[in-house]
């Protein structure tokens, strides 16, 4: 079994600091870290791996530095790296993203399995799982809570939708889009940097994809135009429930309903 | 009960009380005094003030205690009631003295680098406050609703104290109201003083008995911008322990070194109703390094990870991000909630003993466990020898337990007496640790501090029945 992880770097500050100017992240001086929402998918991976047997090779796009995302990756389990890195691919929206994953993923080969996090901490679209599995032609299931069995030739998954959980079968080769709180991650670990400090990465440019055209990524590939780039409200919703004890009990078991807080035992 | 005599508080002196604060919702006498200010957070011991006193001001402060000292009546200030030795109970009624209103931050000195707050500011308000300016006020214990004037009277700890040490080492200043009401300046924004006897410092860890704080100036150190910690495995706990002083002594000091055992991780997540990153291993070692640069801590860690390895380490796993700090920290904050919900009753025992001997106490106290047919846990301080042990009472019954806690403890403070360990670390003696105290002080140093007690307060009003009386 072969499963690949797509992952990204992100800005390592919990408050991502826009220019409104020019619509862009500020990334000078700031540290990065691995997506967290990869961090599931990652850790979803290596749960297969342990269970079923499989190698596990991530994926990402992004400058030079993304490597030490890579080599992470490579501390938590990870067996092989590749970086989709062409000064070609700057400035892609989730369209041309999606596209450049594709291609790499293509470039990559035979695989059972593509898991990506919900979404990234920048970007915040959650739209590239599901673009992705579109360009490769495969089935996906995004927004998954849950993993529960897999076969030869398919998996059992919840999804989670917003008011109910979704249970579906799905295919190989599929992708997966992980729920943050599928699993708690594994920390990276030192005895695996170690041993994987002279791993190779395999760098992939734009000539090396099987579609060599310059206008199908990048900038020339991102048919999205941002008008305006701008954080949002910060504002957070306080609910207070008056009444009696045993009514308030019912509204708030409602509430805990609701929320899917509650589980039947 | 007090060898010393009081006089009962009557309507004559609450009137008096009352024109001393001029408002009088201020002053609560009788069974209108909440429950809540009956007790700290020890279990088994309540007294009801006659009387309490929401204090806004130091010359407030100043005033009652001149006129209890003149009256004799017992006077106990009281910060958030967070304490864990009953400090703040009120054993022989009387005035219970509420610090916590007096709760403004007055001053940052950016280029003293002090603090200067009221005692009922939260330890965690003036963390945050000195963290907004790019400060680090370094003392850390896990009670982070306790007030400043708290930690000052036990000299608490907390998790950096391996490398900052403790409270003590960061009060500079303070501004106490003597037991006869006299208001007193010790200390200041100096950075040294070799000016004759250290009142201040005398004052700290006093639990209340020898003045009330109504001021502190605390030292601040710049904010280190960069913190990484380091989960690390071992076969067992000995080799886990045996291994801190190694860590310590070679490379950079980590600001926290914290030993837990499989079983409190497991009681954490059950609690928590969430997954610890790892719970494979018997036993685990989370050590926490900070500095200014990325680089600087990178090294750090580097040397500390290869010393683990090399002591018998199953691996060192890297948490370098704030969802990994947290998912780790926010277990090791649920531990003593974590053991308390899972048995009836516990108690605990909060000895010190040197570093080296960690390893000898931690074995020897869950040797307990058999011989007296009782659950006994431990987590705490690797780094500084602060031990943090819970005896729990599950079902035993009400004869039994006092009886086999009892015994337990007196196992447990002698083996730290021979280990030339202290009986406190960081919660104090208060009310709760008194003869183990009693038994581990010279009958000479008792003497000393008798009298250090009876030349601060003559009259011994000031929060009776507690540390040496």
């Amino acid at each position: 079994m072969r499963i690949i992880v797509c992952i990204k770097q992100v800005p390592g500050a919990s408050q991502v600091e826009i220019d409104e100017k020019t619509g862009t992240m500020k990334r000078d001086g700031v540290e990065s870290k691995l997506n967290p929402y990869d961090l599931y998918a990652l850790e979803s991976a290596m749960r297969f791996k342990e269970q079923y047997g499989a190698t596990v090779a991530v994926i990402t796009m992004g400058p030079p530095q993304c490597e030490e995302a890579v080599r992470e990756a490579f501390m938590m389990g990870a067996d092989e790296g590749y970086i989709l890195s062409d000064r070609r691919f700057g400035g892609a929206d989730v369209l041309a993203t999606s596209y450049t994953l594709s291609q790499g993923v293509r470039r990559i080969g035979d695989f059972d399995l593509v898991i990506c996090g919900k979404q990234t901490t920048d970007g915040d679209t959650a739209q590239v799982g599901a673009e992705l599995a579109e360009f490769l032609g495969i089935p996906h299931v995004t927004n998954v809570c849950r993993i529960h069995s897999a076969d030869t030739g398919k998996v059992t998954v919840d999804m989670d939708m917003p008011a109910h959980i979704e249970t579906s079968e799905v295919q190989f080769p599929c992708l997966l889009t992980v729920e943050k709180g599928i699993y708690e991650p594994r920390l990276p670990s030192y005895k695996l940097k170690i041993a994987t400090a002279d791993r190779a990465v395999n760098w992939i440019k734009l000539d090396d994809l099987p579609d060599r055209d310059a206008n199908h990524y990048g900038l020339n590939g991102s048919p999205t135009q941002v008008k305006r780039i701008f954080p949002p409200e910060n504002h957070q919703e306080h609910v207070m429930l008056e009444g009696r004890g045993a009514e308030l009990g019912d509204r708030l078991f409602e509430v805990l309903d609701e929320r899917k807080f509650l589980q039947k035992l | 009960m007090s060898k010393y005599q009081y006089n009962p508080v009557t309507p004559a002196d609450i009137e008096a009380l009352c024109d001393i604060i001029g408002a009088g919702e201020r002053v609560i006498a009788g069974p209108a005094v909440g429950e809540d200010y009956c007790h700290d957070e020890l279990a088994g011991i309540r007294r009801r003030p006659d009387v309490l006193i929401k204090a806004a001001s130091a010359e407030e402060v100043a005033a009652v205690m001149k006129y209890a000292s003149a009256r004799r009546i017992p006077v106990t200030p009281r910060g958030q009631g967070t304490g864990l030795v009953g400090g703040a109970v009120p054993l022989e009624g009387g005035i219970l003295l509420d610090l916590s209103g007096m709760n403004q931050i007055l001053e940052l000195d950016p280029d003293n680098m002090t603090l200067t707050v009221e005692p009922g500011v939260l330890l965690m308000e003036a963390a945050k406050f000195a963290e907004d300016a790019g400060f680090l006020y370094p003392p850390d214990p896990g009670e982070k609703t306790a007030t400043i004037g708290g930690n000052i009277s036990t000299n608490a700890g907390g998790m950096r104290a391996v490398k900052y040490g403790v409270t003590r080492d960061y009060v500079r200043g303070l501004q106490v109201v003597t037991a006869r009401g006299v208001i007193m300046e010790l200390g200041g924004k100096v950075a040294k003083n070799s000016s004759g006897y250290s009142i201040r410092d005398l004052i700290v860890g006093s639990e209340g008995t020898l003045a009330i704080i109504t001021r502190a100036t605390l030292k601040l150190v710049p904010l280190p911008k960069y913190k990484i910690s380091l989960l690390v495995p071992f076969p067992d706990l000995v080799t886990a322990i045996r291994t801190v002083p190694e860590v310590i002594r070679t490379g950079a000091t980590p600001t926290a070194v914290e030993f837990m055992e499989r079983e409190v991780i497991l009681a954490a997540e059950e609690y928590l109703g969430r997954k610890f990153p790892d719970h494979s291993s018997n036993a685990y070692l989370l050590l926490t390094f900070d500095g200014a640069s990325k680089h600087e801590v990178d090294l750090a860690y580097d040397h500390a990870a290869q010393t683990c390895l090399r002591a018998g380490a199953l691996d060192v796993f890297i948490s370098n991000t704030l969802e990994r700090n947290e998912s780790i920290w926010s277990a090791r904050g649920a531990f003593l909630e974590a053991i308390k919900g899972s048995t009836t009753e516990m108690d605990e025992c909060d000895v010190v003993v040197p570093r080296r001997s960690v390893a000898d106490f931690v074995g020897f106290a869950s040797g307990l466990q058999d011989k007296y047919g009782v659950r006994i846990r431990s987590f705490g301080h690797a780094g500084d020898g602060n031990l943090h042990i819970y005896v729990l009472r599950d079902e035993l019954d009400e004869e039994q337990w006092p009886r086999v806690l009892g015994e337990v403890f007196d196992e447990l403070y002698a083996r730290a007496r021979e280990l030339n360990g202290q009986v406190s670390g960081e919660h104090g003696i208060g009310y709760a640790k008194k003869s183990y105290l009693g038994e581990s002080l010279a009958p000479e140093l008792s003497a000393i501090m008798a009298g250090i007690k009876t030349v601060f307060d003559p009259d011994h009003i000031l929060n009776p029945g507690k540390i040496v009386e």
